[in-house]
């Protein structure tokens, strides 16, 4: 392209190249770049200040004595600010939950694969559709179709491994990291 | 006239000093006395100041229930209960305020209608609609993280489902929840952040609000009619005319307001929110307030997780592109005999979500959402794009004079003296 801020006719200034239009998309391409460099650094704290900050994420374990349990019964405890379900299973739970072929399942699982003793499941109490906390916990409560957990929210039913079997929540009930401190103590987180 | 000065025709020697300065009188004047404005205008054209009012209710009784409310889990409940309690008149400021945000929904429920109904959204007026658009959903989302402050039952859950509506987006979805919530779950940096943003949006809506008037005194109001004035005698000022017939509409909003206030202060409102926020446990049954309730029909009626929250968002999307959507040259649908009963059955279809998103995803309401959602989708996408070509609108009236005075407003005098409205 012909250079268009020179003068037709007239040098280049002694000691500088012949302004090209190259050199131009250059400089503007490296300032635009600049700038945008700028508001990307200068947002990136605001953004992240909202992320979970250290206290919060310093609350982040929390033990548990499952010793109290009995056979078939269930307790819910708090972790970083939401419910998670235990659940002593008995045999029959356990053999139901191995005995589903998973290509019946909406997010298939092995029960094997999301237990560390047979007896306990331990899950997120948290809806994988949009966060309600199913029922099913106490004696008293629906259990839902598989005999696990039914969320009153939007109908979603889960197994006893915490499978989602029904329903719009498309995932199961997810397994927070926990470690078995001893045989009836976990600590999760 | 002094060199650098406003050449102000006020009289009082004040008003004309700060004017000659700085002429906002002179701007007043212009915008809201003398501007000239369609004579036919009917009681529909109320309610955008109506929705002014409504904004500067909102944002006074705001500011001080401030004052009295503590952002903290643990206070929060309590700090409303002690509003209503303990703080002189603050059971007045708050039930101005909850019921207040019912009063501004119908109303700019009806400013829309207004819109969609006369064609408010053609050309040139497109900027106007979708910046109004853009005051909607700024207003849904102050009115959300306005009713999680009191930190009740709906409060809390309503805050859980809302937010993880974003955990339906692939790979980026449970990112955007840990940010927005600042933690594991809805927590306190929650609700701090919501109430830090509920004081903010409304006066962004207030700047919003300036745009959408400033382009309106661009293109000049749309009428009843839908056609353009051409010339003075199809335009008034609009002081007195206009001052006047809002206020006839101003004091019918405000007996509505005061019988809401004084008689029914929570029948918009839900009991469970009486119930401090308990985090382990779910209410049976949770409902949003009454003006998200279409959206979460829709967002229901869809099976899957995904799908549905697309669909919501969609939903409301698709006002954007309203002007683009319909093709057809004439603006109101009193000369559009196919589209009008198109656009009823679409205004009684949004009635019917309303009343199916407050009912449990049992039948037959999750079948009646449905076809309701499929309707409302059609009526956008199939309907008015089908009707813009093929339907044969009726004969347009010559002029706004002509088809609203008695004897036709005399001879018609044409734009070349359309000038500015003598001062009425
Ligand atoms: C667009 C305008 C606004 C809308 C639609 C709106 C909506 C709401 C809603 C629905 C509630 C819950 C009411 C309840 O059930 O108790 C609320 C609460 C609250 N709002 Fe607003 N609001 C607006 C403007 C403002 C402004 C400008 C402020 C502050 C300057 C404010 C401060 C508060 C406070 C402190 C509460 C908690 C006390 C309470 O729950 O009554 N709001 N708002
Ligand atoms: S939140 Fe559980 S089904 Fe919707």
């Amino acid at each position: 392209m012909a250079d268009l801020a020179t003068p037709p006719g007239s040098a280049p200034p002694a000691g500088t190249a012949p302004d090209t239009g190259g050199r131009r998309d250059f400089l503007t391409l490296a300032t635009t770049a600049f700038a945008a460099v700028g508001v990307g650094a200068v947002v990136w704290p605001f953004i992240a200040s909202m992320n979970p900050s250290a206290d919060v994420l310093a609350l982040a374990s929390t033990e548990v004595d499952l010793a109290p349990v009995p056979l078939g019964q269930a307790i819910t405890v708090m972790w970083r600010g939401k419910p998670v379900f235990i659940r002593h299973r008995t045999p029959e739970n356990v053999a139901a939950a191995r005995a589903t072929p998973l290509s019946q399942l909406i997010d298939p699982a092995t029960d094997e694969s999301r237990v560390q003793k047979d007896e306990w499941l331990v899950v997120i109490g948290v809806c994988t559709h949009l966060g309600c906390v199913p029922l099913g916990q106490k004696p008293t409560d629906q259990r839902g179709e598989y005999d696990g957990w039914f969320c009153p929210c939007h109908g979603s039913h889960y197994d006893p491994s915490g499978r989602v079997r029904k329903g719009p929540a498309p995932l199961n009930l997810a397994v927070p990291s926990y470690t078995f401190m001893t045989d009836t103590k976990i600590r999760i987180g | 006239m002094s060199i650098g000065l406003h050449n102000s025709e006020f009289k009082n020697p004040v008003i004309r000093w700060v004017d000659s300065r700085l002429p906002l009188f002179t701007m007043m004047q212009k915008e809201y006395g003398t501007f000239p404005t369609p004579r036919n205008f009917n009681y529909f054209w109320n309610f955008g100041a109506l929705a002014i009012v409504s904004l500067m209710i909102m944002i006074l009784t705001g500011v001080f229930l401030s004052m009295n409310y503590t952002a903290h889990t643990g206070y929060a409940f309590d700090s409303v209960e002690r509003i209503m309690r303990d703080v002189n008149y603050g059971w007045l400021l708050r039930y101005v305020h909850a019921n207040g945000a019912s009063m501004f929904f119908i109303v700019v429920y009806i400013h829309i209608w207004r819109g969609m109904y006369y064609g408010s959204y053609k050309a040139p007026r497109e900027l106007l609609w979708m910046l109004g658009v853009v005051i909607f959903l700024l207003m849904m989302a102050t009115a959300f993280m306005g009713y999680v402050l009191p930190w009740g039952q709906m409060s809390f859950w309503g805050a859980t489902v809302i937010t993880n509506l974003f955990s339906a987006f692939p790979l980026v979805g449970g990112h955007i929840v840990t940010w927005l919530w600042g933690g594991f779950s809805v927590d306190n940096p929650t609700l701090n952040r919501f109430f830090s943003l509920h004081y903010l949006l409304p006066f962004v809506i207030a700047g919003v609000v300036f745009l959408h008037i400033a382009a309106l005194h661009v293109t000049g109001s749309n009428n009843p009619l839908g056609i353009d004035p051409k010339g003075p005698q199809d335009t008034i000022p609009f002081h007195p005319y206009y001052t006047s017939k809002d206020s006839v509409g101003l004091m019918v909003y405000f007996i509505v307001f005061a019988v809401l206030v004084f008689f029914v202060p929570n029948m918009l409102g839900h009991a469970d929110n009486y119930i401090p926020a308990n985090p382990m446990v779910t209410p049976t049954h949770i409902v949003p307030e009454w003006y998200f309730l279409p959206y979460y029909a829709i967002l229901r009626a869809v099976p899957d997780k995904l799908g549905g929250v697309l669909l919501m968002f969609g939903s409301i999307a698709l006002l954007f592109v309203l002007p683009w959507l319909d093709g057809s040259p004439v603006r109101s649908m009193r000369f559009r005999p196919l589209s009008r009963i198109a656009f009823l059955l679409f205004t009684v279809n949004f009635f019917v979500l309303l009343y199916v998103g407050g009912k449990p995803a049992e039948e037959p309401f999750v079948t009646i959402s449905r076809f309701s959602t499929a309707y409302y989708f059609a009526y956008f996408l199939v309907i008015l794009p089908l009707l813009g070509r093929i339907e044969r609108p009726l004969p347009l009236p010559e002029s706004i004079a002509r088809a609203v005075l008695p004897r036709g407003g005399g001879p018609i005098r044409m734009a070349a003296t359309a000038k500015p409205m003598e001062k009425a």
